[in-house]
């Protein structure tokens, strides 16, 4: 698939995939959105992106083990639960943190978010896997 | 705030999370695989005992209010399979670390027992019907890819019965709670009780329990449709075979004794009847199956089958001792058909085989082991002083009480056929003569491997005994989970306060 107009649009594309990702998983906590979808988003980037080069291009790309992309995820997914404890209440139960931050002024960040990210390395974790797997001519 | 509800769900998930992320650290997993299953052992210890000082406990998740969100409850039954669960859990990860080739531990074995243990787990606690099927599908998932792991053909052939039956079960189970909620509006266990009661059209709630019936008997392997268990469980390698023993089909019929002491009792003539037919054939077809069998781990899957039809024997009597014995029943099985099928690994081990014609001469070569097996065998089949033999005993006395005369004859009569059996393996397997063997012998056990499979099954033997010794301690914890569970009204006015009883 050496298609020179694959690949400058994959070149193109993948940064603006991720920000639009990252857009829409912010954008979640308040309207429509969120992990899932934004992980989706990501994880169609990747693709496009092996589509156009291979799995190798890929994987350089990533750093990482996809797998460990899904451990962390899972992780902050089940940590996300666990704050709510020290605060005396049942796990899961949100807990929001305001604090001031010099250029944005005052920030809260909530267990949510952390919840939500989870959720979106998971996500991409999980498709990314299976994309690289089934694309690897060695399998 | 009691932490220690949701802690046997999130120890393992955490334990199975971090077990991915470190995906090619080997040695990690195994620690952590030892750490959190001895961690939900030791938390799964301190809810019974506060559930024994302070009731039943109740958690609403992320403060959602029940009937709205999620609510954990822990009662006496649900912390009794949580502390099984943890040892189990415990016993067999420990069994695991020499017993297993690096194969199956690259492809994530430790992560998908976690994670196994936390849809266990999380079905025991969950106080919400939908989220009840949600823990099943986490187990269904992780235990059909510990099955099929390593990919041998026989695997595959007994997966896939495995999976196409429990996956009907599944889609009958939510079929169900759909026409549940179309009919009350409520998911929470609690709630539906209460609210059951006040529909008019009885009939259609006898239906849906019915559906209910279905589904959970199939996965616990009740009769008449058990077959994927004898397909299936004989094939993985025996740390996998000795969880799913202990552990999956005992949470269907947590699911039926949950499902028909708290939701569907308006009519115990026609379902709980039903359920004594489906016992009995259940204990029958079981043991029968298990006599024409010659392959150590396929007579003992049989067996399990058998010994389900104790546990409904239990629920359907529907008497406080019926239930007390069918508790004390899961209790004891659960101990002893792990550590059985944890024995058949170490035979295998020895001498390479799990065909009986190839075994032989244990008795001589392993005396340890001989006892280690006697022990939950004898049990299995009642003897007394053992753990079996209360339990069987507490079953046939409820029977007799409540003039059910052809269940107890069916009881004995499997009680028998039963040690057919473990004397047809003991004969096989320990007193003839060794065969001569074919292949080279294997290696003989020494040092750390010795020990970390000897003392798993050892522990549970000790607990095998403990149990029939200190049955009395045992039988008063059952009789206060049999109480709990024939007054619902302890459970609703748990989760739901005390108001919404009227």
């Amino acid at each position: 698939m050496g298609s020179m107009i694959l690949r400058t649009a994959a070149g193109f594309l993948l940064p603006l995939l991720l920000l639009f990702s990252l857009f829409l998983m912010l954008r979640g906590h308040d309207e429509p959105g969120g992990g899932f979808i934004a992980g989706l988003v990501a994880a169609g980037g990747f693709a496009f992106y092996t589509f156009a080069f291979d799995t190798r291009h890929t994987r350089r790309l990533l750093r990482v083990d996809t797998r460990s992309l899904l451990g962390v995820g899972l992780v902050m997914a089940v940590l996300s639960g666990v704050p709510a404890a020290f605060f005396g209440q049942p796990f899961f139960a949100s807990q929001w943190f305001r604090f001031t931050l010099p250029p944005f002024g005052e920030v809260t960040v909530s267990t949510p978010l952390l919840f939500d990210i989870g959720v979106y390395l998971v996500v991409v974790g999980v498709i990314t896997t299976i994309v690289l797997t089934l694309a690897d001519p060695e399998h | 705030m009691n932490p220690e509800i949701a802690l046997p769900i999130l120890i393992p998930l955490l334990g199975a999370a971090v077990s991915v992320a470190f995906w090619r650290h080997m040695a990690l997993q195994r620690h952590l695989a030892v750490l959190a299953t001895g961690a939900l052992l030791a938390i799964g210890l301190v809810l019974l005992w506060e559930v024994w000082h302070g009731g039943i406990l109740v958690m609403d998740m992320g403060v959602w209010p029940a009937p709205f969100g999620i609510a954990l409850v822990a009662d006496l039954l649900a912390a009794i399979m949580v502390v099984l669960a943890g040892f189990t859990g415990f016993a067999v990860t420990l069994y695991s670390l020499v017993s297993l080739d690096r194969e199956h531990e690259n492809f994530g074995y430790y992560p998908l027992l976690q994670l196994l243990l936390a849809g266990v787990c999380g079905a025991f606690l969950t106080g919400d019907i939908f989220n009840l099927f949600v823990w099943f599908e986490v187990m269904l998932i992780a235990s059909f890819a510990l099955l099929v792991l390593g990919g041998r053909r026989t695997q595959m052939e007994g997966g896939l019965k495995y999976v196409t039956l429990n996956l009907i079960a599944s889609a009958i189970f939510l079929t169900a709670v759909g026409l549940l909620y179309g009919m009350v509006g409520t998911l929470n266990m609690a709630d539906l009780a209460v609210k059951l009661a006040q529909v008019e059209a009885q009939g259609l709630v006898t239906v849906l329990s019915l559906l209910f019936m279905i589904a959970f008997g199939i996965k616990a392997a009740a009769f008449p449709l058990f077959f994927w268990l004898p397909a299936s469980y004989h094939t993985p390698p025996v740390a996998i075979s000795a969880v799913f023993a202990g552990l999956l089909t005992k949470v269907g019929v947590y699911a039926l004794y949950r499902v028909f002491t708290l939701i569907f009792t308006h009519d115990v003539g026609y379902t709980h009847t039903l359920l004594l037919w489906g016992a009995g054939l259940t204990m029958l077809t079981g043991v029968l199956g298990a006599a024409a069998q010659f392959e150590f781990r396929r007579i003992l899957s049989f067996h399990i089958i058998s010994q389900i039809g104790y546990m409904l024997m239990g629920l359907a009597l529907f008497t406080p001792l019926a239930l007390l014995g069918g508790i004390f029943y899961i209790v004891h099985h659960i101990v002893v058909k792990t550590n059985l099928f944890l024995v058949s690994g170490v035979a295998r081990r020895l001498q390479g085989s799990y065909e009986l014609r190839d075994l032989g001469g244990l008795y001589r070569s392993a005396p340890g082991l001989s006892v280690l097996f006697l022990i939950p065998a004898l049990s299995l089949a009642g003897m007394p002083p053992l753990s079996g033999f209360f339990g069987k005993f507490i079953l046939v006395r409820a029977g007799l009480e409540a003039g059910a005369y052809a269940i107890v004859f069916v009881a004995l009569l499997v009680g028998l056929l039963t040690l057919y059996s473990m004397l047809k393996i003991w004969a096989e397997v320990f007193w003839k003569a060794a065969p001569e063997p074919t292949s080279p012998s294997p290696a003989p056990l020494q040092g750390p491997e010795r020990l970390l499979l000897y003392a798993p099954i050892s522990a549970m033997a000790a607990v095998t005994v403990a149990i029939g010794l200190g049955a009395a301690w045992v039988y008063d914890v059952a009789e206060a989970a049999a109480a709990q569970l024939l007054d619902p009204a302890l459970y609703v006015e748990a989760v739901l306060g005390r108001e919404r009883l009227q």
